[in-house]
């Protein structure tokens, strides 16, 4: 082969590996996209059962129940509430009042069955989508119900 | 008075790295010798300066000064002396201080030991000025660490319990020196593109550099990877959080920039390519950190985020990015074109390296700025997750694992793989030996894990094989190893630090046992062909925390009589608690053990299995001692 056609190979080898990657890459992100909801807009607009979601807000005070390996609690943005349920272990950050972020999906009954749930900052910080999420409902300033003031 | 000395000091600092930026500049033409003389003396002094206000914070932190606002916010009277220490950069104001630290420690290092005495040089060092500048300014203006707080509090809030670890004291440092190591390798580019062409001698000078921040590089991520392997109460080692990816971009980068740099080096040709690479690679390490910092990216890593620091921040990324690429765009035309080259020969299977490697960035990339671009139009609020990053890793590195070991067996300019066959259809026969062993004893796995564990055996036993060519001149005196050129492990160590890797990876992810139990006293627990007895909990005082410890017993095998002692911390200070899993290891794995909320009069006990996943970090050692030994080899020959 003369340098031009090896040149001319190689970047057609080239293309179409990128074109290949690109591809998918693309139908990779496609089908693994999954999108924030917050408990007011899934009361506006429910999620489809079994689809992918990840939803946050502030872990209702009183609402957790533990059964066994089971948690059972309620996800609110202080408008609308998500009772979510989770097996497993809760992280360490996971308390009455703090702001949560759960990955999941819906049954039919209408209840979040999550497949991870994410508390993992600290006291003073909230998470941004579940910060939006208050925003939205208004209720960002508003005293935490059953939380006295510190 | 320590601390308003370091903040005068820091001020000063700004100074002496302005001098080293601009005045250079002026004498280059007129007076090169000169001009260097100033660089270097500059960054010297620069160094020192930042070294002492480092110091001066310190300080600040051991007394626990909590006029100091950082040390406040950060630290506590009760808490071990070494994460006081670690407490400096345990925050944002701190670890920005660090950054500009280690930006002035590799200048000082550069003006130290580099052998070049020509305008190159200066260049480099001018480079580094301007870093220094931006940076200084940065922490100077927005991020002061000795703010003070009047009147001072009594007590300090503590620092973020899970922070509170030997692992993560060591990560940021390590990581910084990964990030900051190839702000050298954008300064080469610099100096190359503004300097005349010197037949790739840049690359040559560059590459040690660029080793250094490579083995930094390593080293910070899979130090991360373990603690979070560890400390998060799951045995998880890899998330795809955005922050893990803004980490893993420059890496990729990184790794792709040492084997074109090689190149540039040997045979004088990639070079466009590898100097593009070059900034590349630094600008993925600014957004690394920066990102972070700039609390676009949600993360576990951000810090207190404040709209005008994430300006600025931006403005830095901005100003060297497009300085960068501005200044290839123009120079680029004058650059001597590269050479052509045969696909079948060790550079066509480095070119292949980096078209993989490339490939791999951007698929990060993309999976890591989709999000923030559709939030940013208001598309809706998403996150790709492992799933994404998993479907396109598993397809992209059969191929390249596949192509991998050929190129370190082929020669230069025109290799050929007829020679090599004979090599080359052993090692392919003992990786389809060990994987059909694997199957069979393993059960039924998709095709991709097959494949996958097939391709990084072949990797395995190719990287032997580019072992035992570089070793074959030396066959009689093998026995005294320490004679042995130090380069002929640099490559296949690697290489096969890669190929454990993966394995360790595939196995972990694959041959994972989990069990949740609710455990009654004197309950047994079965896991992965193990069985323990759970005896029950007591109360434990930490030197900053109380503790609820279990103890299990292990019935059976080796370890048999032998207790472990998982743990739930409360951290009184900080108000938090922690999960301190015991992990035991044995042959083929870790125990993972993790004691939970009580149920009833029961207690939910958690127990993973983790076989080989030792492996991956393992992987990650023989990589950067792979990279330690090239390093050795140019060092001895400078």
């Amino acid at each position: 082969m003369t340098p031009k056609q090896i040149r001319l190979a190689a970047i057609g080898g080239g293309l179409a590996f990128l074109a290949l990657a690109a591809g998918i890459a693309l139908t990779a992100l496609e089908d693994n996209i999954v999108f924030f909801r917050s408990p007011s807009e899934l009361a506006a607009k429910p999620a489809v059962i079994g689809e992918a979601v990840r939803i946050g807000g502030l872990v209702r005070e009183g609402s957790v129940q533990r059964g066994g390996l089971r948690a059972d609690f309620a996800v609110t943005d202080l408008a609308h509430d998500i009772n979510v349920s989770y097996e497993g272990m809760l992280p360490d950050l996971f308390r009455e009042g703090q702001g949560v972020v759960a990955e999941g999906r819906f049954d039919a009954s209408g209840r979040f069955i999550a497949d991870t749930v994410l508390a993992k900052h600290d006291e003073t910080y909230m998470p941004p989508e579940v910060a939006e999420a208050l925003e939205k409902s208004g209720k960002l300033n508003a005293p935490h119900p059953g939380k006295d003031a510190r | 008075m320590i601390a308003e000395l370091g903040h005068f000091v820091l001020v000063l600092a700004l100074v002496v790295a302005a001098v080293q930026a601009i005045a250079p500049i002026y004498l280059a033409r007129t007076a090169p010798d000169i001009a260097l003389s100033i660089a270097r003396r500059a960054s010297y002094l620069q160094f020192i300066l930042i070294l002492l206000a480092f110091a001066a914070l310190s300080y600040g932190f051991v007394r626990s000064d909590f006029s100091l606002a950082v040390v406040f916010a950060n630290s506590h009277v009760a808490k071990p002396l070494i994460y006081k220490i670690a407490g400096v950069w345990g925050n944002h104001e701190g670890s920005m201080l660090l950054w500009v630290l280690i930006v002035a420690a590799y200048g000082a290092a550069y003006a130290r030991f580099t052998d070049t005495k020509d305008s190159f040089a200066a260049r480099v060092l001018i480079v580094q000025g301007w870093l220094g500048v931006a940076f200084l300014a940065f922490l100077l203006f927005t991020s002061n660490p000795f703010a003070r707080l009047l009147p001072a509090p009594f007590s300090g809030q503590g620092l973020t319990p899970i922070l509170q670890d030997p692992a993560l004291a060591a990560h940021p440092p390590l990581l910084y020196a990964g990030y900051v190591g190839f702000s050298m390798a954008y300064a080469f580019a610099l100096a190359a593109l503004t300097g005349a062409d010197d037949g790739g001698n840049w690359a040559r000078r560059m590459r040690p550099w660029i080793l250094t921040a490579w083995i930094f590089l390593t080293l910070g991520i899979a130090l991360g990877s373990y603690w979070a392997y560890y400390e998060l109460g799951w045995g998880g080692f890899w998330f795809w959080d955005p922050v893990e990816n803004a980490s893993l971009m420059p890496w990729l980068a990184g790794t792709a920039l040492l084997h074109s740099a090689l190149v540039a080096e040997k045979r004088d040709t990639l070079k466009k390519w590898t100097l593009l690479l070059a900034i590349i690679t630094f600008a993925l390490s600014l957004s690394g950190t920066f990102l972070v910092r700039s609390g676009v990216l949600t993360s576990v890593h951000a810090f207190a985020n404040d709209p005008e620091r994430g300006l600025f921040i931006l403005a830095i990324l901005g100003g060297f990015s497009l300085a960068g690429f501005v200044l290839y765009g123009l120079r680029l035309p004058r650059l001597a074109a590269d050479k052509p080259f045969q696909p079948v020969s060790r550079e066509g299977l480095l070119l292949v390296n980096n078209i993989f490697l490339a490939t791999a960035t951007v698929t990060v990339f993309l999976g890591t700025i989709y999000p923030l671009v559709l939030d940013a139009l208001g598309m809706g609020k998403i996150s790709v997750g492992a799933p994404y990053f998993n479907a396109v890793f598993a397809p992209l590195t059969i191929p390249f694992a596949l192509l991998l070991p050929l190129g370190p067996l082929l020669n230069w300019r025109a290799g050929s793989v007829k020679p090599l066959q004979n090599r080359l259809l052993l090692a392919a026969g003992a990786a389809a030996l060990v994987t059909c062993g694997i199957v069979l004893s393993r059960g039924a796995a998709s095709v991709m894990v097959v494949a996958l564990f097939a391709a990084a055996l072949w990797l395995l036993f190719g990287a032997g094989l580019d072992l035992a060519q570089r070793l074959a001149p030396y066959r009689s005196r093998l026995i005294k190893f320490w004679t042995l050129p130090a380069n002929a492990f640099s490559a296949p160590l690697a290489h096969a630090g890669l190929a454990v890797m993966l394995l360790g990876i595939l196995a972990a992810t694959q041959w994972r046992a989990e069990i949740v139990v609710a455990a009654a006293l004197n309950q047994q627990i079965n896991i992965a062909g193990i069985s323990l007895r759970y005896d029950g909990l007591r109360e434990i005082d930490g030197p900053n925390y109380r503790a609820e410890q279990a103890r299990l017993t292990y019935l059976t095998g080796r370890h048999q009589g032998t207790h472990i002692f998982p743990e739930r911390r409360f951290y009184e200070a900080e108000r938090a608690q922690t999960t301190e899993a015991a992990i035991t290891t044995d042959m083929t794995g870790h125990l993972y053990a993790v004691v939970g909320e009580t149920s009833g009069d029961k207690r939910v006990l958690r127990l993973w299995y983790h076989p080989y996943v030792a492996f991956i970090w393992l992987g990650a050692l023989l990589m950067a001692l792979g990279g330690s030994f090239a390093l050795v080899t140019r060092l001895g020959r400078a």
